[in-house]
């Protein structure tokens, strides 16, 4: 049997020549960035001036700004004339069967416990006309309005309601925020907009459905979720298939808002490819996560498992303002072969009472990199704030790290922080300990991993968890002995 | 069942085993006894394959295959089952989960149907009362946070969950208060059956009361110096290893 690196790349591979000739026949544009490439993707998409506008703001903020240095990863500089800025979607069904596809794909795809019919979407096979992915979409949409939930891509939303895209575009992620969300917020291509009326408790997890249609939305995704006072929503993202585009960077943007009593969850899960087991052709995944609890007892949530990019930069925050508001972050994040990832959280105190934990699960296996970067900052007026941390780092075999910077800011004597830091070894001891039960090697060791990873995994949504630990042992394939 | 011939082991360049010889029919109980060092934790993890130890001698027959080239997973397949003298803990996985793993491995093996979970619990439920084990301890993470008998019955009742043939156990009563002791040797002593063997490890000849040995074997430096039925555990409790110092070579030496 192949090994999952050999066949995400033969499978990434093959998928690039059909991608590619398919995108030559597509829509795309020249590479290279400009002002008039700017102008370009805003008139394809039809849109008005006032973004149009902001985009160009956005572009000439971002000629200022210089790559950042400081992140602890390492990469060959990348070169932005030479990106394609703007591709339509491709959605050609490309083959037309499951028999077609690679029987080394379906396995993993078996193995991630993936339902056929998204296997099909995933791996490009032509959907039967027996499983009817509009109607059930509409039975969802359907749902969701009677409640007034407004739940679409972003692009759509520029044009349906213009006035909340205008009020919130860019209130937690300014344009001018750091050099890639400058970037995105120049040529970003779609994603997805979600709004909860005030007192909606959104009665679906969001996504969860519309995954296969969404996962098209390209490399400079921009998604902006409003939650009104008191309400809910909880919102998935990404799919445990391996996943590859033929874009290398990729530099997300997701902005959330919670009002007086409101609460957003969002999940996700990554596993974009990583690159070969040498790191060539990985993602480059920088992504700008940021979530405001602008009213009181509002609550924000962040979890996240990432097993997949080469490279992940990405520190999903909350600027907890409202009083006694709650910020929340979860996170597992795995580096194998040659994966590096810089992750962590910011937790921003500004209200009275305010309260944020973060739980960050670091899991490092052959030369796999992994550091926790977490700013814990509690402001002059955040009385009685409250910051809990717990990072903890497991390394599998000898040649992999694990590093961790906490920064500290406190601007108010009342305020509580703790952190707490562990680095473990999946132990000789535990492995053998499980064997001699019976169990093989690679199933204690993703035993083991998965028990390291509990905290987080107790707070995915139940589906969401199920694929996560199933993701980590396909991630972790061969990482030992 | 078991058959020990000339058994040689180290641990990097120390020689801990220095020619066992031992055999095990099934039915039968035997102790092994000897003094701290004299190598009769190796010898459990020699029979249960911790990779630690190279075998530089001899061979160990497992109903007539041989044990030393199997993997521990296999051997545990087989139906070796160690319970250990330093229980390991495991953060997260729930003993319940973690039983039930370790059973369907087995089962896989073995190309047989994987277990009912509603069989399972039914089983796990009698064996915990049978231990006088809090149901709470199903939900808790591998032996994380157990007390030092807490850990030693959790031993016991893996073994009585798998069924392993041979079973070793490796000082499991050490920790274990009186009530406890006779409630882990009463799990021990429904095991006993034709088809079973068990080794116990002890100290203790308070154990053997309960725990009635066919065989008594004395360990010291790497070798089985003495062996006799269950009064030679009677004489060592009454007399200490003292009085074997003649059969040990080295003491032997020293003496001089
Ligand atoms: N992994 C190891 N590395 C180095 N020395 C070891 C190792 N394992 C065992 N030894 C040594 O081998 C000898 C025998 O150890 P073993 O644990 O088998 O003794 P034991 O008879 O079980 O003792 P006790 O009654 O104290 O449990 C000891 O001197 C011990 O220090
Ligand atoms: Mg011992």
């Amino acid at each position: 049997m192949p090994t999952e690196n050999a066949l995400l790349k033969e499978y990434s591979e093959r998928e690039y020549e059909h991608g590619f000739v398919t995108d030559i026949e597509a829509d795309a544009i020249a590479p290279g960035l400009s002002e008039d490439i700017v102008r370009l993707i805003s008139s394809k998409k039809d849109e008005p001036e006032w973004l149009l506008e902001w985009r160009l703001k956005a572009y000439r903020h971002w000629l200022t700004l210089e790559e950042p240095q400081w992140q602890n990863v390492h990469y060959p500089p990348i070169d932005y004339q030479a990106a394609v800025y703007y591709s339509a979607p491709k959605q050609k069904p490309l083959l037309n069967s499951l028999d077609e596809v690679d029987p080394a794909l379906l396995e993993t795809y078996e193995k991630l416990g993936i339902p056929l019919e998204e296997q099909k979407a995933l791996a490009g096979v032509a959907v039967d006309a027996i499983f009817d992915s509009v109607s059930v979409a509409t039975t969802y949409r359907e749902t969701l309005e009677k409640e007034g939930v407004i739940f679409g891509p972003f692009s759509d939303a520029v044009h349906k309601y213009p006035e909340l895209v205008k009020k919130y575009l860019g209130s937690v992620v300014p344009s001018s925020d750091n050099f890639f969300a400058a970037l995105n917020s120049a040529v970003f291509s779609d994603g997805s907009f979600c709004y909860i009326p005030k007192g909606v408790r959104c009665p679906l997890e969001l996504s969860t459905y519309f995954r296969i249609n969404a996962q098209n939305t390209g490399q400079f995704e921009r998604t902006l979720i409003i939650a009104e006072e008191g309400s809910y929503v909880s919102y998935l993202e990404g799919c445990t298939a391996p996943k590859r585009d033929e874009n290398q960077l990729h530099a997300a943007v997701v902005e959330l808002v919670a009002m007086k009593d409101a609460q957003i969850k969002y999940s996700t899960v990554q596993n974009w490819y990583p690159g070969d087991a040498e790191g060539k052709g990985g993602i480059y995944n920088f992504v700008t996560k940021r979530g405001v609890c602008r009213g009181e007892n509002s609550k924000i949530s962040w979890t996240q498992v990432e097993t997949g990019s080469a490279i992940t930069w990405k520190y999903p925050s909350v600027i907890l303002q409202g009083d006694n508001s709650v910020g929340e972050f979860y996170s597992v994040a795995v580096t194998a072969n040659r994966q590096q990832a810089d992750t962590g959280s910011k937790m921003i105190h500004i209200g009275k009472n305010t309260k944020s934990t973060i739980i960050s699960k670091g899991i490092s296996a052959g030369r796999g990199q992994n550091n926790y970067r977490g700013l814990v900052k509690i402001q002059k007026g955040a009385t009685n704030a409250r910051n809990f941390s717990q990072c903890d780092s497991l390394l599998i075999g000898d040649r992999c790290g694990a590093h961790t910077f906490p920064y500290i800011e406190v601007r108010n004597a009342s305020a509580k922080v703790e952190h707490e830091a562990s680095t473990s070894k999946v132990g000789e001891d535990q492995i053998y300990y499980c064997r001699q039960r019976g169990l093989p090697t690679e199933d204690a060791v993703n035993m083991i991993v998965n028990g390291f990873c509990k905290e987080v995994y107790d707070v995915l949504p139940m589906e969401f968890a199920l694929e996560a630990r199933k993701l980590l042992s396909v991630s972790l394939e061969g990482s030992v002995g | 069942m078991l058959e020990i011939k000339d058994l040689h082991a180290r641990c990097d360049a120390t020689e801990i085993l220095r020619g066992i010889n031992l055999q095990v029919r099934a039915g039968e109980v035997h102790a092994i006894m000897g003094p701290n060092g004299s190598g009769k934790s190796t010898l459990a993890h020699v029979l249960a394959g911790r990779e630690d130890y190279e075998v530089t001698q001899g061979e160990v027959l497992f109903n007539g295959t041989s044990l030393l080239d199997m993997e521990v997973e296999q051997r545990a397949a087989e139906g070796i089952f160690m319970a250990y003298q330093y229980p390991v803990e495991i953060p997260g996985v729930s003993n319940k989960y973690f039983l039930k793993a370790a059973m369907n491995s087995i089962r896989k093996h073995h190309k047989q149907p994987l277990i009912d979970t509603m069989d399972f619990l039914k089983v796990l439920k009698e064996k915990m009362q049978l231990l006088g084990m809090d149901k709470s301890m199903m939900e808790r993470s591998v032996n994380e946070g157990f007390s030092g008998g807490e850990k030693k019955r959790n031993e016991i009742l893996q073994m009585a969950m798998l069924q392993p043939k041979l079973a070793v156990l490796d000082e499991t009563d050490s920790g274990l208060d009186i009530d406890a002791l006779r409630i882990v040797a009463d799990g021990v002593n429904t095991l006993r059956s034709p088809e079973r063997a068990i080794i116990v490890v002890t100290h203790y000849q308070r154990l053997l009361d309960y725990i009635v040995p066919d065989y008594v074997h004395v360990l010291a430096e790497g070798r089985i110096v003495r062996s006799g039925d269950k009064t030679l555990a009677l004489e060592l409790e009454e007399k200490g290893y003292g009085f074997l110092e003649a059969l040990s070579p080295s003491a032997a030496a020293a003496a001089v």
